[in-house]
């Protein structure tokens, strides 16, 4: 028995001083793990944030609009949008094709840089969805119920 | 108690009785379960057919996270107890979880491409159960790193502890950080995220990797035992 008791101190020895440092390193790289930024933390921190960036949030209700522009000598469609946090928002111009999950009032995150007129031009739409799952008749019932509460 | 249990020919024994009960276990709700999950669920409202791979995906994540959980477990019974079947059961296992992990990081990605809109993202959930299959590629091949076999058993249940950490952060890296992938819709189990009509096929899909799972391990562990009786028998005889 006094042996096992004496390999488990040893691998706690072992053991304790890992983890201890695992959870120091992941709890102080915190802000450095997120794989995007909500509009509020990029408006609090732009200054910092010249180049590259990601941004996520909800596509603003209604706030979808489609015009043509020229981009390389090709006359092309641009979409705009605005995402928000329900605090802040953000303007986001893109060329280029968007995901199918691509909806007013769904989760996006793009990739791209801020101008100076704080317009984000994205290079990249990527469409989040929740945690949510359902029939489509399910849905329209949640809805019509939401609708019934709104009144 | 346990250590009744931890008897190989005792282990032996008992699954030779359950494997053909696994077995038809795992064909009922394997055919039920695809059927279920193909022919017999509604699309989602807002995914349409795409949600299907979830019945694939979900469950393999769940047992890719499990199955570590177990190696790790025996990893301490290795090392503190010195149980030989322990040793056995953590190289029985890691190839199975590993190919877990692969079949979770590749319908995730089929999954991603239609919803999300890419293949892969380098976000804290993504990328954490990489890690993971980098954990268990490197217990399979810590474990048969050294000449001697308990040497490699040793180092293997060393490194399976050390991953542990990997544990909680694939769990609620979806909580803890901004990621593309949602956080979980079955962490709350009086009312999950997912509608009945489609819980119902996950839960029979999860049933049946579970037996799957069981009966792989058994056979896995049966041929390591018989294994290591033939090394004793031709080392005894060289002797």
């Amino acid at each position: 028995m006094k042996k096992k008791n004496k390999r488990l101190k040893t691998l706690l020895l072992f053991l304790v001083p890992i983890f201890t440092g695992a959870t120091i390193i992941f709890y102080n790289l915190k802000d450095n793990m997120v794989f995007f930024y909500s509009p509020t933390e990029i408006l609090d921190k732009s200054d910092e944030i010249k180049s590259f960036v990601r941004l996520g949030g909800m596509v603003k209700k209604g706030s979808v609009s489609k015009e043509n522009t020229f981009f390389n000598g090709a006359n092309v469609e641009e979409v705009s949008f605005i995402i928000t946090d329900f605090k802040n928002e953000i303007e986001v111009k893109y060329i280029g094709i968007l995901p199918d999950l691509f909806k007013e009032e769904q989760g996006v995150v793009v990739q791209g840089n801020i101008d100076e007129m704080k317009v984000m031009r994205a290079t990249e739409v990527l469409a989040k969805h929740d945690e949510n799952y359902m029939p489509p008749e399910i849905e329209a019932i949640e809805s019509i119920k939401e609708k019934i509460n709104d009144i | 108690m346990i250590f009744k249990f931890a008897n190989p020919n005792k282990f032996l024994r008992i699954s030779k009785f359950l494997f053909p009960y696994f077995n038809v276990f795992f064909l009922i709700s394997f055919v039920y379960g695809l059927y279920l999950s193909f022919f017999n669920s509604p699309p989602d409202y807002l995914q349409g057919e795409t949600v299907r791979i979830m019945y694939i995906h979900v469950p393999c994540a769940w047992f890719s996270l499990m199955l570590y959980s177990s190696i790790a477990i025996c990893g301490f019974f290795s090392l503190v107890f010195r149980h030989t079947l322990a040793d056995i059961a953590i190289r029985a296992i890691a190839p199975l979880g590993a190919c877990f992990t692969i079949a979770t990081l590749i319908t995730g990605s089929i999954w991603g491409k239609p919803t999300w809109g890419t293949w892969w993202v380098w976000d804290a959930r993504l990328t954490s159960e990489l890690v993971l299959l980098f954990l268990y590629v490197g217990i399979i091949s810590l474990s048969n790193a050294f000449e001697s076999k308990s040497k490699g058993d040793k180092y293997a249940a060393m490194l399976s502890l050390v991953g542990i950490i990997n544990l909680p952060i694939i769990k609620w890296s979806v909580d803890w950080w901004n990621t593309l992938h949602q956080p979980a819709s079955i962490s709350k189990f009086s009312s999950p995220s997912i509608d009945t009509v489609m819980l119902i096929p996950l839960f029979v899909m999860t049933l049946s990797f579970l037996f799957l799972s069981l009966n792989i391990i058994i056979i896995r562990i049966k041929s390591e035992i018989l294994q290591r009786k033939i090394d004793i028998l031709n080392s005894s005889k060289i002797n």
